[in-house]
């Protein structure tokens, strides 16, 4: 009998009734193109078994999650007593199977699989930067060896010094005033996922063998330099695939071959991932959508009588453990812009396929589970898509879930799924991409309110004097006027665009040539979609502006060198958040607007522009470097985060609020629109079933409205308090923030005070 | 007892005359007039599910208590018609489809006219009503307003009559009568109660009420409204005096001794 495992590699051959017979790993499956090209999305499709019922069936930790997790909840308070990083590595650099096999407790262990030799020590990954490798190690007291160092001093160029190659000065002056910030330029972009699944349902071998007959279909076409380019990083990826499987061979696994339960295909994905964060410090290292593809194999061992709901959940518990354990080492500027040791292990759970059925299943069910029976944790990034027709039953306990722990957000999936068909997954917060044919060149955002300010100035910086952009005729007038302002910002930002997007080129140049992620390419398909994904901060901060200059009075305040310092707002506005069209429209405008600017830039590789508005916690190093604003907003305040209304300025209620943001348009944004909700339970109804009927009432709503992202907090501000002054007693006090979730004692004071000063709503 | 500190109070708005309604019979609803405080869009607590709630300005009572005294009277409302009401309710459908819209106040009955032709304007475009309102002024809600009517939420601040009035500084008894009007016409009722420490809390005050509550036969649901201090600020912003700033929060202790007293007449309190 021919088997998947003695003939992986000549799919053509394979008819799909001999592959799904028994003995073999595709045994029980129903036959689909999935088996004759690789194609997850299918094999999903003709096998998932749909759940519309009730969390009931769900069980606890068993008795070895229970140990395992015991150990690990120890090492990471060691890990913040010992200031944020247990250990990390000096002389190993990191690659898929730069280290042998590590444990937390082997024995315990359903899932296996460390970034090193050693739980929580962190890999060295210099190639995005060196010296910036340097220094996050000396941030932490350690030094990294002097024979590795010298490598790289002599031997090996980093995307960090390629990228200042590149750089123009109007790039580095604009990036020293703070207009743009947060740009990968020293560390990985992340915000790619594999398609990690890939190596479960296929087994490497079969993965191998299809990169090499996407090598020789170009055997014969014309040179150019992305001829050569992409048939250079096609052998690469078949030597990082064979990396993967020594690493997996060092833990005793043969991931040559597909997985033949439950089990191995999680153990088997995991890998993937596990080569991916060997290998890359990307900013957000996302896991993809595997729940419900896990459940496929679930099922059928369940049907075999070989896996328990105990067990299954215990699989799943054991994964979510490890995805918790993820680490790189940051330095501290990257620390404050990106704080609380995120990782983004996003994993998108639920939605509905195109042809209307949910992909809800049991194991959407067992991943939410995983905060229960190991409580509470910002990573994984759970993330669910939600549909107005998922199940009551999961809508519930997702609701459930928020309320009790915070550390779900929740995404459109009925807008998405428009753009992005039924198998995308959400990088990062709000980056949707179809698994394994997309990805993005991530970066970062502009600052847009202080560009405002720039045109008000003719190019100069309102808080150092210094001529950044091209000089031009500043505002001279006492109070400012509409069409002058719109007219000169409409100015600004085609100098910030052109600026913005050519630092981004040259970054994923030098990426792609530095820093390439080959682990994670080679689970994608030879042909790829690829999105520049720009961003905004400060949006709610410049539409209140502009809302204030066309419906009250706003006087220019300057220094001595005639430059307009600070601003007196006379009278009234509408404000952006009370679901006002008179403000709500200028939002969308500007959104609008400055996608048009992008659209309008050249991109490397041909990458489509996309824009995000989603500041993660950014938004406080954007306000600390930006003046006041003619909305009222002082020197140095937070902007709002993401696509919030500035905090205290929304009056209507949440709704109204959420009614605001929903607004916005995705078309212009489809990087997303992140918002950030936060309510004092008591405000969300009085019982516990009111509570639950509520929040979906809200998603609901806001999600028909075309709402693209929400996170949800739920919490009371005294909890908030006493972890500030007692973090000992919170050690797993998780919160959501635009776009992820933060453990709350990990973030830096002032971030404390900013998430508690925003908008809370409560009861009037 | 907190007699004297009433007469501190700015005195409350003139009651509006009852009897039948003016010439605005002959009006169509949408054009009816009246004032708007301010409104809340995220209603959860005020009604079923997720409400719209529109804070009406004007109060005939000044309860000790009150946590909105800025909605007492009208000095900051905006006019507004019933029918740019229900526009601006019908911009939240997608959030208020298993909710709906409870009209609050101040004392909506302040304004029967405005309240019946926001309601009849609801019910036409198929969005659930909820009055809440404590009664006083239920001579004045006509049969065609009680018609348009889904669900009143019925706030007796106090059994005993004495109580009553130095709590609210109105009579008890036109309350009850709303009461007993609304079990007539079977119009479902959330019975409200603010738990006062010190104050409401006394056994025979919440016995009497549990007994009377136990009695009628359309209240589908009872809720103990601990007293809180959110409102204080407000007086503070108002340069009122608050007359309460020494009463503390009632607790869940109070609360779970008060839903005792309902249980022992039969009725379960959430």
């Amino acid at each position: 009998m021919k088997t998947a495992q003695d003939a992986p590699f000549r799919s053509a051959d394979i008819s799909s009734d001999s592959s799904v017979e028994s003995g073999s790993a595709w045994r029980g499956f129903a036959p689909g193109s999935w088996q004759t090209s690789i194609d997850v999305r299918d094999f999903i499709q003709v096998n998932f078994t749909p759940y519309a019922g009730d969390a009931s069936f769900l069980k606890g930790p068993t008795t070895r999650t229970e140990a395992l997790w015991t150990i690990v909840k120890d090492l990471l308070a060691k890990e913040i007593a010992a200031g944020g990083v247990l250990d990390a590595e000096t002389r190993i650099v990191s690659t898929v199977d730069a280290h042998g096999p590590g444990y937390i407790r082997k024995e315990l262990e359903s899932i296996v699989g460390l970034q090193t030799d050693a739980p929580l020590k962190r890999g060295m990954l210099p190639y995005g930067g060196v010296r910036i490798a340097q220094k996050a190690l000396e941030a932490h007291g350690r030094e990294m060896d002097p024979d590795t160092a010298e490598i790289f001093a002599k031997h090996r160029k980093t995307h960090n010094d390629g990228v200042f190659d590149g750089y123009t000065p109007d790039i580095r002056a604009a990036r020293s005033a703070g207009i743009v910030t947060g740009l990968p330029d020293g560390y990985g972009r992340g915000r790619i996922i594999g398609d990690y699944r890939r190596v479960a349902l296929y087994g490497v071998d079969r993965l191998i063998a299809e990169r090499k007959k996407d090598i020789a279909a170009t055997d014969r076409d014309a040179f150019s330099e992305e001829w050569v380019r992409s048939r250079e990083e096609m052998h690469d990826q078949i030597r990082a695939l064979e990396a993967l499987k020594r690493m997996a061979a060092g833990y005793g696994f043969d991931i040559s071959q597909p997985a033949k339960n439950a089990r191995e295909a999680i153990q088997w994905t995991y890998f993937g991932y596990l080569g991916a964060v060997k290998d890359q410090n990307g900013a957000a290292m996302s896991f993809g959508r595997a729940s419900t593809f896990f459940d496929i194999y679930i099922e059928r061992d369940f049907a075999e009588g070989t896996l328990t709901e105990e067990s299954a959940q215990e699989l799943m518990d054991h994964l979510v453990m490890k995805m918790r354990m993820v680490r790189f080492i940051r330095t501290p500027d990257y620390d404050e812009l990106f704080s609380g040791d995120p990782t983004w292990v996003t994993e998108s759970i639920g939605g509905v396929g195109e042809d209307g059925r949910p992909l809800v299943t049991r194991n959407s069910f067992r991943v939410l589970h995983t905060l229960y029976n190991l409580g509470p944790a910002p990573e994984p990034n759970l993330t669910v898509l939600w549909s107005q027709n998922l199940p009551q039953g999961f809508k519930d306990f997702c609701a459930k879930v928020s309320i009790e722990t915070s550390a779900i957000q929740y995404e459109n999936d009925d807008l998405m799924r428009d753009y992005w068909g039924d198998d995308y997954g959400i990088a990062c917060c709000v980056s949707a991409m179809r698994i394994g044919k997309q990805m993005q060149f991530f970066g970062a955002r502009a600052n847009l309110a202080k560009t405002m300010l720039y045109a008000i100035n003719g190019g100069r910086d309102e808080i150092s004097g210094k001529q950044i952009a091209p000089k031009s005729d500043a505002f001279a007038g006492e109070y400012l006027e509409y069409d002058d302002l719109v007219a000169r910002f409409d100015r600004m930002q085609d100098w910030l665009a052109e600026v913005y997007v050519r630092a981004l080129n040259i970054i994923h140049y030098m990426h792609d040539r530095y820093s390439p992620e080959h682990i994670m390419m080679a689970l994608h398909d030879r042909e790829i979609y690829r999105t520049l994904a720009c961003g905004i901060a400060g949006l709610s901060v410049t539409a209140d502006a502009l809302s204030a200059v066309k419906h009250a009075r706003v006087r220019v305040i300057r220094n001595d060198a005639g430059l307009a310092i600070d601003y007196e707002v006379e009278g009234d506005y509408p404000a952006y958040g009370n679901n006002d069209e008179r403000v709500d429209a200028i939002a969308r405008d500007l959104v609008r607007g400055f996608m048009n600017k992008l659209r309008n830039q050249p991109t490397y590789r041909n990458a489509v522009p996309t824009q995000s508005v989603l500041t993660i916690t950014s938004n406080v190093v954007y306000g600390k470097k930006t003046g006041p604003t003619p909305d009222g907003r002082k020197a140095g305040e937070p902007f709002a985060p993401g696509a919030n209304p500035m905090h205290g300025r929304d009056r209507k209620g949440a709704v109204a609020s959420m009614a605001s943001v929903a607004k916005l348009p995705y078309g212009e944004s489809q990087d997303g629109i992140s918002y950030t909700f936060s309510i004092v339970p008591k405000a969300l109804g009085r019982s516990e079933d009111d509570r639950v009927d509520n929040l979906c009432s809200l998603l609901d709503g806001y999600f028909a409205e075309n709402g693209h992202h929400i996170n949800v907090n739920v919490f009371d501000r005294e909890t908030l308090l006493d972890a500030m002054d007692h973090p000992e007693k919170y050690p797993q006090l998780t919160l959501r923030v635009s776009g992820y979730a933060v453990n709350f004692i990990k973030l830096s004071r002032e971030q404390q005070k900013d998430v508690i000063e925003r908008t809370f709503h409560q009861l009037c | 007892m907190p007699c004297a500190l009433l007469q501190e109070s700015p005195a409350p708005l003139p009651v509006p005359e009852p009897g039948p309604p003016p010439a605005s019979t002959a009006e169509p609803s949408a054009s009816v007039r009246g004032f708007v405080y301010s409104v809340e869009t995220c209603g959860s607590v005020d009604g079923p599910g997720l409400r719209y709630v529109a804070f009406l300005a004007g109060c005939p009572m000044r309860c000790v208590y009150c946590h909105n005294p800025d909605t007492q009277n009208r000095a900051h409302a905006r006019e507004r018609t019933a029918g740019q009401v229900i526009t601006d309710v019908l911009r939240y459908r997608h959030f208020i489809r298993r909710g709906g819209l409870t009209v609050s106040g101040g004392e909506p009955l302040m304004q029967p006219a405005f309240v019946r032709a926001i309601f009849e304007e609801a019910k036409a475009a198929g969005i659930h009503t909820a009055l809440d309102t404590s009664g006083c002024l239920g001579d004045l809600a006509d049969d065609r307003l009680l018609a348009a009517t889904d669900l009143v939420l019925l706030d007796i601040k106090s059994w005993e009559p004495d109580l009553y009035k130095s709590v609210t500084g109105v009579s008890l008894e036109p309350t009850l009568r709303f009461a007993k009007r609304l079990e007539s016409k079977r119009i479902p009722v959330w019975i409200r109660f603010v738990l006062v420490p010190g104050i409401t809390d006394g056994e025979s005050n919440i016995c009497g009420l549990a007994d009377y509550v136990g009695r009628l036969t359309n209240v589908a649901r009872v809720e103990i409204l601990p007293f809180h201090k959110f409102g204080e600020a407000k007086y503070k912003a108002l340069g009122l005096p608050c007359k309460l700033t020494e009463t503390p929060a009632a607790t869940n202790a109070d609360v779970e001794r008060a839903k005792a007293i309902f249980a022992d007449a039969g009725v379960s309190a959430s």
